[in-house]
């Protein structure tokens, strides 16, 4: 009886419900059957159901990106607002939620300015292009086992590609706008791509050689297949890619290109209206995208060990989007900006380096393994363990050899308890290191 | 055909998120290299030492608020020592002890308000200015509970101070004296004194040299960067500060960090002044009575105070009538200011910004 009765409480996860029915969106799956099966049903050509079933994709990601922009603003304001030991906005709907839209229809309302001299065409392409790349680097990011729009085999490098589009826009806008600072931004965007764009490339090229594949799905597969995330496999490499990155998105420490205590604004000085609304969205909306390509690469995208049998993988996504997103606003909230000089000198002596040696090392270790025959069992801790101690030293031997020494003076200053006025010293810095530093 | 190159003009200011106010910075850029800088001055001049002309010497005392608005106290204080100087009037102890607890904890909102302001220059996405801005809150709650004002304070008056302390006040300066900004320091030092990325920004940046900051007669922060020990608290003690024990801080290399680490320092130090001031607290009036239109005998005076910019001073010429003949102001500021082309050219724009940040400048005292 007992036992009969404990059985009738079974252990269900969220996936045990899945239905089939077309508006179960847990897996995407069903919904597109659905599609595929009444097409089908009303004689239409094969090709067609390709082109629905994508338009319907694409519209589901514009609307999951806008739906995110909005909310992010809320999010960064929020958790920034917390870092600050302030609130954050709280007026406007439970716990401010309709800031956003709040903002929205302030930025809608006002007038859009436009300076005389500036190329109209450029200029009012630039936001546009700007928003564009961080939507379209969701067309191949995988959301589950069976949800991915387009499954590129060369998706990696599609990424690449469009992640600097959204550099080149910011040129157009700062080129275009006719102002001094806004050239400013322009000229340091440009030095900036030049740049990043190595380290970025050269650290992804290890993740691409463990997995064998440049397809998202692909990479999420192998880290499924080995048991580990890219992360494990390739600390170096996460590094290098989220500070590079970080840079190219603008945001702390290295938005040189709207330093706003610098150069105002930068790229965006001259816009105004819903033409800033859209740089200002496109800033989230590229810091997600971007997320989502560290999740997918680095965090196993919608697999997550065990746990993406008990849950939908969209929603371990998204989860791990987020966890990504709250990193880059962490670093917003916390560090000063670099000059920059010591920006690319970060990139050139710093990133590039280690990049390289990641890759010869990352090479080495895919001969070995395919060459020796022995399973991964084997070989995956044994890479875990080489990778971090690579990490580590390689770190550690860069601050130890190349950091800037900045302990020529101590940080704290000098005292002089009683100063005698009348014969009164002038202690140059020098001096006084010289006399060992006592006062 | 060769490529003509010329440096572009660029104007940083008057309307600029940098330059604390609407201060103007012409500067001629070659890449990001700064050539050249001039400075422009006088778009916030409300001429208030003509204007002090025409009123009494104790109507004058609200002009020394709205000079240097982030340290009212320290430019009253100035003003009133100036003022009883003139007229050889006594001031009754327990006003010294309460003008030097107040003007030192001016001295920790302005220091505040400085920190803040220069780490958010070097390019902070607001958390240190917001953090500086809570414990400056703080100290501005006491202001409020004393005189009622935060910002304008209005609180000295020549011959003391304007009001007693009340009841509640000092048990609330004791916890914010002993508990809640020594533990708000401890978080700077962590945030920002040990911040790799700040000593790259600030280090080696705005250099003054100690024969630069002597002969255009620097004071304050400036100065004391540079390795000179020279403070009027120590040099030239007025209310009750020779009885204080406390340090100079003094720094190394007269670069921008090094005015960073000495206004943190300077804050503690400012806190240990406070905890001495509090235990000496006499009793007895706050003020002696002076007629408010004062009449002052026929004479000079120049008394000057250590405001956190610097030697804030004040020069009087009384005639014998109720408001001053002549009365200028020795603003540290705009001398701390004029330096501003020695230190940033040869920089880039983003260290003449840091620099500027490092200076401490308000443009309500650079202008009067």
């Amino acid at each position: 009886m007992t036992l009969n009765a404990l059985r009738l409480i079974p252990m269900r996860s969220l996936l045990d419900l899945i239905t089939g029915y077309w508006w179960d969106l847990r897996d995407f799956s069903n919904l597109t059957r659905m599609i595929y099966k009444h097409l089908e049903d009303w004689g239409f050509p094969d090709w067609s159901i390709y082109v629905i079933s994508g338009l319907i994709g694409t519209l589901g990601i514009i609307a999951f990106i806008g739906g995110v922009a909005v909310i992010n603003i809320w999010v960064e304001r929020r958790v920034v607002g917390r870092m600050q030991s302030r609130l954050g906005p709280n007026r406007l709907g439970p716990f401010g939620l309709l800031q956003p839209v709040a903002d929205a229809i302030k930025l809608m309302q006002k007038e859009v300015l436009q300076p005389a001299s500036a190329p109209g065409l450029i200029y009012t392409l630039a936001p546009i292009a700007f928003t564009v790349p961080g939507i379209a680097v969701f067309a191949v990011v995988p959301w589950g086992r069976h949800a991915v729009l387009a499954s590129l085999d060369v998706g990696l490098l599609y990424i690449l590609g469009m992640s600097s589009l959204a550099v080149l826009s910011v040129f157009m806008a700062g080129y275009s706008s006719n102002n001094k600072y806004s050239l400013f931004g322009a000229m340091r965007v440009i030095a900036m791509l030049v740049s990043y764009e190595i380290p970025i490339v050269a650290g992804l090229l290890g993740v691409v050689l463990f997995a064998g594949t440049m397809d998202l799905q692909g990479i999420v597969l192998f880290q499924e297949e080995n048991w580990a995330f890219m992360v494990m496999l390739q600390p170096l490499a996460f590094l290098i890619y989220f500070f590079a990155i970080s840079a190219e998105l603008n945001r702390t420490p290295a938005d040189i290109a709207e330093a706003e205590s610098e150069i105002v604004g930068g790229y965006h000085t001259e816009y105004s209206g819903m033409k800033f609304g859209l740089f200002y969205a496109a800033e989230l909306i590229n810091a997600v995208s971007v997320s989502a390509i560290i999740a997918t690469l680095f965090l196993g995208g919608w697999w997550a060990y065990k746990l993406d049998e008990l849950v939908p993988g969209w929603m371990i996504f998204i989860g791990k989007v987020y966890g990504v997103y709250f990193l880059f606003v962490w670093t917003r909230g916390t560090l000063p900006r670099f000059r920059i000089d010591q920006l690319l000198a970060f990139a050139w002596k710093w990133l590039t380096p280690m990049a390289i040696i990641n890759v010869v090392v990352v090479a080495a270790e895919v001969l070995a393994w395919e060459e020796s025959g022995w399973s991964a069992g084997f070989w995956i801790p044994v890479f875990i363990a080489v990778n971090g101690a690579l990490t580590g030293a390689l770190i550690f031997g860069f601050v130890k050899f190349f950091a800037p020494k900045f302990q020529r003076f101590p940080t704290r200053p000098r005292f002089y308890p009683d100063i005698d006025v009348p014969s009164l010293p002038a202690v140059t810095g020098a001096e006084f290191m010289a006399k060992g530093g006592q006062a | 055909m060769p490529i003509k190159v010329e440096p572009v003009e660029v104007n940083i200011g008057p309307q600029h998120p940098s330059t604390h106010g609407v201060f103007r910075m012409v500067a001629k850029i070659d890449g990001e290299r700064i050539v050249d800088v001039k400075m422009v001055v006088g778009y916030l001049h409300r001429s208030m030492e003509k204007l002090a002309e025409e009123r009494t010497f104790t109507q004058n005392i609200p002009f020394t608020d709205r000079m240097d608005y982030l340290a009212a106290m320290s430019g009253n204080l100035g003003y009133c020592l100036s003022v009883e100087k003139l007229a050889n009037i006594e001031v009754p102890e327990r006003a010294q002890y309460l003008r030097v607890i107040f003007g030192e904890l001016q001295r920790v909102a302005s220091h505040c308000m400085a920190t803040g302001a220069f780490i958010n220059d070097c390019g902070a996405w607001q958390t240190p200015v917001m953090w500086c801005f809570r414990d400056r809150e703080r100290v501005l709650d006491l202001f409020e509970m004393t005189c009622g004002a935060r910002l304008t304070t209005n609180y000295m008056r020549i011959g003391g101070v304007a009001f007693d302390i009340p009841d509640e006040f000092l048990p609330a300066l004791e916890k914010l004296v002993n508990d809640e900004l020594p533990k708000a320091f401890e978080e700077y030092e962590e945030l920002i004194v040990g911040n790799e990325i700040i000593m790259m920004r600030a280090r080696d940046v705005g250099v003054v040299t100690p024969e630069l900051a002597i002969n255009a007669s620097l004071s304050g922060p400036m100065l004391r960067s540079a390795g000179i020990a020279w403070d009027i608290r120590k040099a030239d003690p007025y209310c009750v500060y020779d009885r204080m024990k406390f340090d100079i801080p003094v720094g190394y290399n007269g670069d921008a960090y090094d005015r960073m680490t000495i206004r943190i320092e300077e804050m503690k130090q400012s806190l240990r002044i406070i905890r001495q001031a509090v235990g000496d607290l006499p009793g007895g009036a706050h003020k002696t009575d002076v007629p408010l239109a004062i009449r002052p005998p026929a004479g000079e005076a120049y008394s000057r105070v250590e405001s956190p910019k610097g030697e804030l001073g004040f020069y009087v010429v009384s005639d014998g009538g109720p408001a001053p003949y002549r009365w200028h102001v020795r603003a540290p500021s705009l001398i701390n200011l004029s330096v501003l082309r020695e230190m940033t050219v040869g920089q880039t724009i983003a260290d003449a910004i840091v620099t500027l940040g490092s200076i401490d400048i308000n443009v309500g005292e650079v202008d009067r």
